[in-house]
């Protein structure tokens, strides 16, 4: 109704929905740029997400586990299908695949020693491994990407597990980018790559194609490693059922399942927003890939790309998953997007370097510029002294122990003495969108969209 | 018959005979045992295409393939010196970082794929996607390459001494190739530039480490324009 006194609904004022502020920005920046947008960390949209569901929990018909006092095992152990060592960890939560190189050598360090306390892994990404992320971390994950930057022979040795990367939840079917400023002469050495372009990392492997390939892929890094390393395939998410499938095929012990949410340090933003399924989806169909090949528990499930919470990582467990992998949340942790950075016990502002790469606090997906300003995404000189590695490892360490402890407190009011007998029939969906994603029952229903009649 | 027979006639070669022994036989034996014997010399039997064979080399070993092999066969390799006495399938010294393979006869996709070192030659024809990603690696061809070779090569030399496909060298970086034959096209921000007195010399040493006798001077080079290192160069300009 028209309502002069509020001009925003009036007529003359009325926004277009199609053709918002938003979408008006869009057009006219490329109008005069003549580029797509690039940027850093995942998708921003509101998606069906693990928000989207609730646990029923224990009560009349269900007993509960007390809350403090009884034991809830947290050990996870990825790899059993072929590795003589399989990884063992002490709790579900592990470091995602980012690269020296979209972070700072002082970041990677921080990753390893958090994980190394916490008993959990971290994983190398597109830039190879570096000495930094190898001493600090006891449990390191070498990633074989389609660029094969870095890659060689002794790190994989000196690895602990081994993740060929097919894709990336942020952008499934494209390679990494990374921009000019950050190709400093050591991330451009270790990449084999003149110092200062922007580097386009390739988006399909140089030596396989298909599934078939990737078989004798992996039959070959287990050859060079003696079958002793767990070997873990990372897809993207979007035909999630065939490509878990085809994992299988191919010999993983273990399949990575990375959702839209997930994050990258440089991308098309039409890439992060448009392209690949929610994480929420995702983890359904890598479940029932596995349930179909009778595969749960023999190939292990991590999932990714938006998980935040120790309540994000209770729901990707009961509905299959065997662990979960944090990226941004990491980020998060250590001052991504934070007013202030810290060193020697004092604290310093720095919305004044945000506002000068056009960003303010809570807002900034400026990764791709290399100019951090708490130096967390930089290889600047002066911008990654910012973050101290100790101070970043603490931060890492108390959110993953938070997560950890929401994580058994939910598994212990479910009645589960351990967090991987969370199941299904623990969740419930919030919405129609996230029921039917999820195939869980609509709370309060027994209607399953696309599954059950009503 | 008990294949460990050589090696009481001598102590410095070996034999494995696929035919009875596994791949993973002969790896395991290549990787953990070889380093603590006299071995330097191991010839493969029968290898029948398998895959994978002498994959992860990390000694100054020499080892001869009597046959055909598989994908990836000597991939990975530091050190060693592989011979083989027949074709290979994909990915051959994919990932080398030092030493050398020769293969006697065709090589099929993504010959020396990302190599970081070492010197692959193909007296043969290598297909698709020959030396794609290269980041160091030598490669002398004795025959044609197919298309899509040296795909987004970033560094070390790549020999032609007969034809090359569609799209040579497509995204290059700092790889140099050589042709001697024939191009069907080349690649995005791949051209031609005019041989200098130190590319003749080079493609004069590579020829003499490969053992071919063509003249330098009947070779081209192919490098990158660089007109993709900085794809958003007009990023700033608003107009």
């Amino acid at each position: 109704m028209h309502t002069p006194t509020t001009p925003d609904r009036h007529l003359s004022r009325e926004e277009s929905a199609g053709y918002d502020r938003k979408v008006i920005d869009y057009i006219r920046n490329a109008a005069a740029h003549g580029l797509y947008e690039i940027r850093g960390l995942g998708a921003k949209r509101a998606l069906p997400h693990f928000d989207d569901l609730v646990f029923l929990a224990g009560s009349a018909s269900r007993y509960p586990l007390e809350g403090y006092r009884e034991k809830c095992s947290t050990k996870t152990v990825l790899g059993t299908r072929y590795a003589s060592k399989p990884v063992v960890l002490d709790i579900p939560i592990t470091f995602a695949g980012m690269s020296f190189g979209s972070l700072s050598a002082r970041v990677k360090e921080a990753l390893g020693r958090a994980a190394t306390e916490l008993g959990t892994s971290t994983t190398t990404g597109d830039g190879g491994m570096t000495q930094e992320e190898r001493q600090s971390s006891k449990t390191l994950v070498y990633q074989c990407l389609p660029s094969r930057y870095g890659f060689n022979p002794d790190d994989l040795r000196r690895a602990d597990a081994i993740e060929v990367v097919i894709g990336q939840g942020a952008k499934p079917g494209g390679g990494g980018m990374l921009l000019g400023q950050k190709v400093n002469p050591r991330v451009a050495k270790m990449r084999t790559l003149p110092e200062g372009i922007d580097q386009r990392s390739a988006c399909r492997h140089p030596d396989w194609t298909g599934p078939d390939d990737l078989a004798i892929k992996i039959e070959e890094l287990r050859e060079i490693t003696d079958w002793e390393k767990p070997i873990y395939v990372k897809v993207g998410a979007t035909r999630t059922y065939n490509d878990v499938k085809l994992a299988v095929h191919s010999g993983a012990d273990v399949i990575v399942v990375d959702g839209m949410q997930g994050g990258t340090a440089a991308t098309q933003t039409v890439f992060i927003e448009h392209v690949g399924i929610p994480t929420l989806a995702a983890v359904r169909q890598a479940v029932e890939a596995l349930e179909e090949m009778d595969m749960r528990g023999k190939v292990q499930l991590i999932v990714s790309g938006g998980i935040r919470t120790g309540a994000d990582v209770a729901k990707a467990l009961a509905l299959g998953a065997d662990a979960v992998s944090i990226g941004q949340g990491a980020l998060f942790a250590m001052g991504c997007n934070g007013e202030r950075w810290f060193r020697d016990g004092v604290h310093h502002d720095a919305t004044a370097d945000y506002a000068a790469i056009g960003t303010a606090p809570g807002f900034c997906h400026h990764c791709h510029t290399g100019r951090c300003p708490v130096g967390i995404t930089t290889q600047d000189a002066i911008l990654e002294q910012r973050l101290d590695p100790l101070v970043a490892a603490r931060h890492l360490r108390n959110y993953f122990k938070t997560m950890t402890m929401e994580l058994t407190t939910v598994a212990r009011a479910c009645g589960k003495s351990n967090v991987h007998h969370l199941e299904r029939e623990d969740l419930v969906a919030l919405t129609i969108e996230a029921a039917a994603m999820a195939k869980l029952p609509l709370a309060g229903t027994n209607w399953i969209p696309g599954v059950t009649g009503g | 018959m008990d294949r460990l027979t050589a090696a009481t006639v001598d102590a410095t070669a070996r034999t494995f005979d696929l035919a009875h022994a596994t791949v993973r036989e002969l790896n395991q034996f290549l990787h953990r045992e070889l380093p603590s014997t006299a071995v330097r010399r191991v010839t493969v039997e029968n290898p029948g295409g398998r895959h994978a064979i002498a994959a992860g080399l990390d000694a100054p070993v020499e080892v001869d393939v009597r046959g055909h092999g598989g994908y990836y066969l000597a991939g990975m390799n530091q050190h060693a010196h592989v011979t083989v006495h027949g074709n290979v399938g994909w990915g051959v010294a994919e990932n080398m970082m030092s030493g050398s393979v020769r293969v006697k006869g065709f090589a099929s996709e993504a010959a020396g794929a990302s190599g970081h070192g070492g010197t692959l030659v193909i007296e043969g024809d290598a297909s698709l996607r020959c030396g794609i990603s290269m980041k160091g690696i030598d490669i002398v061809v004795g025959g044609s390459i197919g298309n899509y070779s040296a795909f987004m090569a970033q560094a070390g030399r790549l020999v032609v001494c007969g034809d090359a496909g569609d799209a040579l060298g497509d995204s290059l970086y700092e790889a140099v190739i050589y042709v001697r034959g024939r191009v069907k096209s080349l690649g995005a921000d791949a051209r031609e530039e005019p041989m200098t007195d130190a590319d003749f010399a080079a493609v004069a040493e590579l020829l003499g480490r490969a053992g071919f006798d063509h003249a330098p001077s009947e070779f081209r080079r192919i490098a990158s324009a660089r007109g993709l290192y900085h794809w958003n160069a007009e990023a700033d300009q608003e107009y």
